[in-house]
């Protein structure tokens, strides 16, 4: 991108769940950083530490939630892990915002929607429903929704789901905050919809210059949308590198098996990652070395002593693997 | 819109009120052997029963019978006492305003506690006043209403001195009196339903705010009590609105026996005095007319919870 | 099969398993209780009345020089026979109607839940004691009273669970090998509906109790000499200013009892479907 400029860093974000059944180890040492009007892509099979990352940027994990003493998120200077809630208030809707999976329960069924969106330009602009009305149409406007000002007074369950996912963008977007996080914002939509849903995002990001990370495990958006992957296993980032070197050529037998897996006619199904063999590993009880030994068809003693560091390679990208694969993947070059 | 939606829920009540028409009527076929004999006793005279048969309709074939008493209730007329010969209309409505006050007090008292309870033992799980807030709603569903009548009666009337024991006073004769006199009624009516409201309260509260339009309004930059306010209570009050119409009926029923042990001059008194005296009309009268009072309020109940859920339909 | 394992679970909920030790314990208890009082329930001591809890007497005296700890114990019978009257009515009429209408369906079972949805408009208590009104004052058509008053209740239950089964395979295999209906209703509902029903009886056993001591309490229950906990707190209710100590024991059976009753129902539902949450 044309100017670098360091929106936020995540550095060793090490975090886990205390349970009965004992801990939950649900992101270990987790270190990236999103620059200014990027967008970043966040993808990896279910339960890999997707959300909890996302959530501990806008400190919304569960609060049993433990954090390892080093872990540092650092968002325009400022250390949002040890942020007072009051702090923390100020920052939630108004600079970091979140859209998440399930559009219709992610709005409450009791408030009409122009009230829902209205929230947060009340609460950090101060100004009243009234006021901020012309503000909420001129949203709705911009994520393409017909007729504005007969919608304000609908109420979630009259709507679409692609309807009621661009209020939840409205809503995020309302305060013109400089990071939205969407964890998988189009998973719960038909297929049709979700392109839409994609496009509005992307006109916005470039009206707006906002930066996005973006969570999924649907590679077919993370190709329509992304500058940068991170690739997401066991609670690790086991890969890291712009879009183009990611598709032509992982390094990861991870992200290679991610690839690979993708149907090739997109769309024909829902893109769930779960065609490599085995399972993600127990968070309970992480195996010795790399967490990824068990699936992986590369894997040798090494890997089952110690884990691989996450290491900048040649192509701008970073790998943590004992055996990064070499060759260009011919199989996926024609999915981008 | 809002009117058909009123007109429907009318429809249903109809026939509900017929029903209970009947079932208040069919108490005296319950009455074993000849009803007049019952209700006059062995040494009553051929000509008093007589004369009772006629008064009660009992000469007359029994759809009949229902069909008359029906016409009569309908125009305001339920019969007289068999006991003062006052009108049981008058009688009883003399002493609805007593009872109203009395449930209505009640009403709010349990609203104000189980809130109360509620919200705090959510806010601070485990917490003493969780467990205070948890041991309440299990006490209060178990414990025997006139008993703890009884005790508090002992504390607060016979040995501080507080509150009267027995007696009511309007609240249109004296305010205070009125206060002082229906508190302890009012807490042992109202205690079952506030530990209804706390459970129910408490669980929904719980189940709501895991939801994700909590976790929304987090996102939004809301701090606790505002995400409460504006996005948990009402969401979670919607189930109480239904138990709130149920408890109305419940301690309407309850009022029978609070309202004797403080020998409250209301509709409950006036129930047990009439089977105690075997003066049936009144009975019927008293039972008509609360259950008349649990439909109306039923209705209202279902008509607020259409307005405060947009997702059920007017139409 | 399946009863032994909601058993075992119910053992596991200490709370419930208890309760129902002594539930069981107090059945036996009423039954037995006539042959091992220490005293004549009436046998008056004019000298030793309103006496506080002594080793002569544990729970004390009433104002007739009456050992209350017999009292209580015989008051126990009423109790207990009021609770089992309270499900025994429901389940011989409330459930086989319940069971009929939801499986025949159409206009009859329309009007019978009409009429249902009527009678539960009805407060409880008032009900019962405008019934028991009518049939004339006694402990015995309390009971009844109780009875008829937790049948709707029953049926209703019943009715929701039978639509539930109707439509199941093992109830249309029945149809389709030419059962009659009522060997289908008797042989492969009824089980099948039995659990949740057996649930609502535990928690309708606690509230007849309740009821049975109110109606008592009021006079419309129990006639001395007959003995019940709620006819013992009207007579301390009236020696209240004079021996408060009196109605103190009577109340905590009634409250325990029926706090046993609701625990035992709380811990059957999680033992019978572990899936529900606990409050
Ligand atoms: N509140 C929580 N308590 C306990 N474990 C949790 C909690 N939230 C997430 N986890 C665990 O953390 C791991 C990562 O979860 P998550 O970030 O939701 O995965 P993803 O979003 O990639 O599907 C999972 O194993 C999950 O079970
Ligand atoms: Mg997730």
């Amino acid at each position: 991108m044309k100017n670098r400029e360091k929106l936020l860093e995540v550095k060793h974000l090490q975090a886990c769940f205390p349970t009965q059944r004992g801990e939950v180890k649900a992101i270990n040492d987790v270190s990236f950083s999103i620059d200014k009007g990027e967008i970043v892509a966040l993808v990896g099979e279910s339960g890999s530490g997707k959300s909890v990352t996302a959530l501990s940027v806008i400190g919304l994990n569960t609060p049993s939630i433990k954090y390892e003493k080093n872990s540092d998120i650092s968002f325009k200077g400022k250390n949002l892990i040890s942020m007072k809630k009051k702090q923390m208030k100020k920052i939630r809707g108004n600079e970091i915002s979140m859209i998440f999976q399930d559009p219709l329960s992610s709005l409450n069924p009791l408030h009409p929607i122009g009230r829902q969106i209205a929230e947060p330009i009340q609460l950090h602009q101060g100004l009243s429903y009234i006021k901020s009305r012309e503000k909420v149409i001129d949203l709705l406007k911009k994520v393409g929704i017909p007729e504005p000002e007969k919608r304000l007074k609908d109420y979630p369950h009259q709507l679409s789901g692609g309807m009621r996912q661009r209020i939840m963008i409205a809503m995020a977007l309302a305060c013109n905050p400089s990071l939205l996080i969407a964890d998988e914002p189009t998973t719960a939509l038909d297929v049709t919809i979700q392109a839409q849903i994609l496009n509005v995002m992307r006109e916005l990001q470039k009206d707006t210059g906002i930066s996005i990370l973006l969570i999924t495990h649907d590679l077919g958006v993370v190709a329509e949308m992304a500058d940068r992957v991170l690739v997401m296993y066991g609670g690790e980032i086991v890969e890291e590198g712009d879009v183009f070197s990611i598709f032509q050529n992982p390094k990861h037998p991870y992200t290679e098996g991610l690839l690979s897996s993708v149907p090739k006619l997109r769309g024909a199904s829902e893109n769930r990652l779960r065609t490599i063999p085995g399972t993600v590993p127990n968070p309970l009880e992480l195996p010795k070395g790399c967490n990824f030994q068990t699936r992986c068809s590369y894997a040798t003693e090494q890997c089952s002593d110690l884990s691989p560091q996450l290491v900048s390679n040649e192509m701008n990208g970073k790998v943590a693997c004992w055996h990064p694969l070499e060759k260009v993947n011919k199989k996926v070059t024609n999915f981008v | 819109m809002f009117f058909k939606f009123l007109f429907r829920r009318l429809f249903y009540v109809i026939p509900m009120l017929l029903i209970t028409t009947l079932v208040v009527f069919s108490l005296i076929l319950l009455i074993p052997g000849d009803p007049a004999l019952a209700l006059l006793g062995d040494n009553a005279t051929e000509e008093k029963l007589t004369l009772l048969r006629a008064q009660l309709g009992l000469d007359q074939p029994i759809m009949l019978q229902y069909w008359s008493w029906l016409t009569h209730a309908v125009q305001g007329d339920l019969g007289r006492s068999l006991f003062t010969g006052e009108f049981v209309s008058e009688a009883v409505f003399s002493r609805l305003g007593v009872t109203f006050q009395v449930v209505a007090t009640a009403m709010v008292i349990s609203f104000i506690l189980g809130l109360l309870f509620a919200i705090t033992s959510v806010i601070k799980p485990n917490s003493w006043i969780d467990y205070l807030a948890r041991f309440f709603g299990v006490l209060g569903t178990a414990i025997p209403n006139f008993w703890l009548a009884m005790i508090l009666v002992v504390i607060f009337s016979v040995n501080l001195g507080w509150l009267p024991a027995t007696g009511f006073t309007s609240i249109t004769e004296h305010p205070v009196g009125f206060f002082k006199s229906v508190l302890l009624p009012a807490f042992c009516l109202g205690s079952f339903g506030a530990a209804q409201i706390t459970r129910q309260l408490r669980s929904s509260l719980l189940e709501v705010l895991e939801s994700d339009y909590i976790r929304t309004a987090y996102s939004k930059g809301l701090l606790l009590w505002p995400v409460i306010w504006r996005h948990g209570l009402r969401n979670a009050l919607l189930p109480v609105v239904t138990t709130a119409g149920l408890l109305f009926g419940n301690m309407l029923g309850a009022t029978v026996v609070i309202e004797s042990v403080f020998a409250i001059p209301g509709m409950g008194q006036l129930a047990v005095h009439s089977i105690l005296q075997r003066d049936f009309p009144m009975l019927q009268g008293v039972v008509l007319i609360m259950v008349l009072m649990i439909l109306i309020i039923n209705f209202i109940t279902d008509v607020i919870y259409g307005m405060l859920d947009p997702r059920i339909e007017f139409e | 099969m399946r009863y032994r394992v909601i058993v075992q679970r119910l053992y596991h909920e200490k709370l419930a398993f208890i309760s129902l030790v002594y539930l069981l314990f107090l059945v036996v208890l009423s039954i037995i209780a006539p042959l091992i009082v220490p005293y004549d329930p009436e046998a008056q001591d004019l000298t030793n009345v309103m006496a506080a809890p002594n080793w002569a007497h544990w729970f004390g005296t009433d104002e007739l020089g009456r050992d209350i700890f017999t009292r209580l114990l015989l008051g126990g019978q009423a109790a207990i026979q009021a609770g089992m009257i309270g499900i025994l009515i429901p389940l011989f009429i409330g459930v086989p109607l319940g069971i009929i209408s939801g499986y025949v369906g159409g206009v009859i079972d329309d009007i019978f839940m009409r009429v249902v949805d009527a009678m539960l408009s009805f407060p409880a208590i008032l009900l019962a004691l405008a019934i028991t009104g009518a049939l004339g004052v006694s402990l015995w058509n309390a009971m009844i009273a109780i009875g008829i008053i937790f049948t709707p209740q029953f049926a209703r239950l019943a009715r929701g669970q039978t639509l539930q089964v109707r439509r199941e395979p093992y109830v249309e295999a029945a149809k389709i090998s030419g059962s009659g209906a009522s060997w289908i209703m008797l042989k492969h509902i009824l089980p099948n509906i039995a659990s949740p029903i057996i649930v609502q009886a535990s928690f309708s056993f606690s509230l007849a109790i309740l009821v049975e001591a109110s109606l008592s309490f009021l006079g419309m229950g129990a006639q001395s000499p007959q003995i019940s906990w709620g006819g013992m707190l009207h007579q301390a209710y009236s020696m209240i200013f004079v021996n408060p100590l009196m109605m103190f024991f009577p109340g905590l059976a009634i409250l325990v009892s029926v706090l046993a009753g609701n625990f035992l129902g709380d811990g059957l539902r999680i033992a019978i479907d572990p899936k529900i949450k606990r409050t």
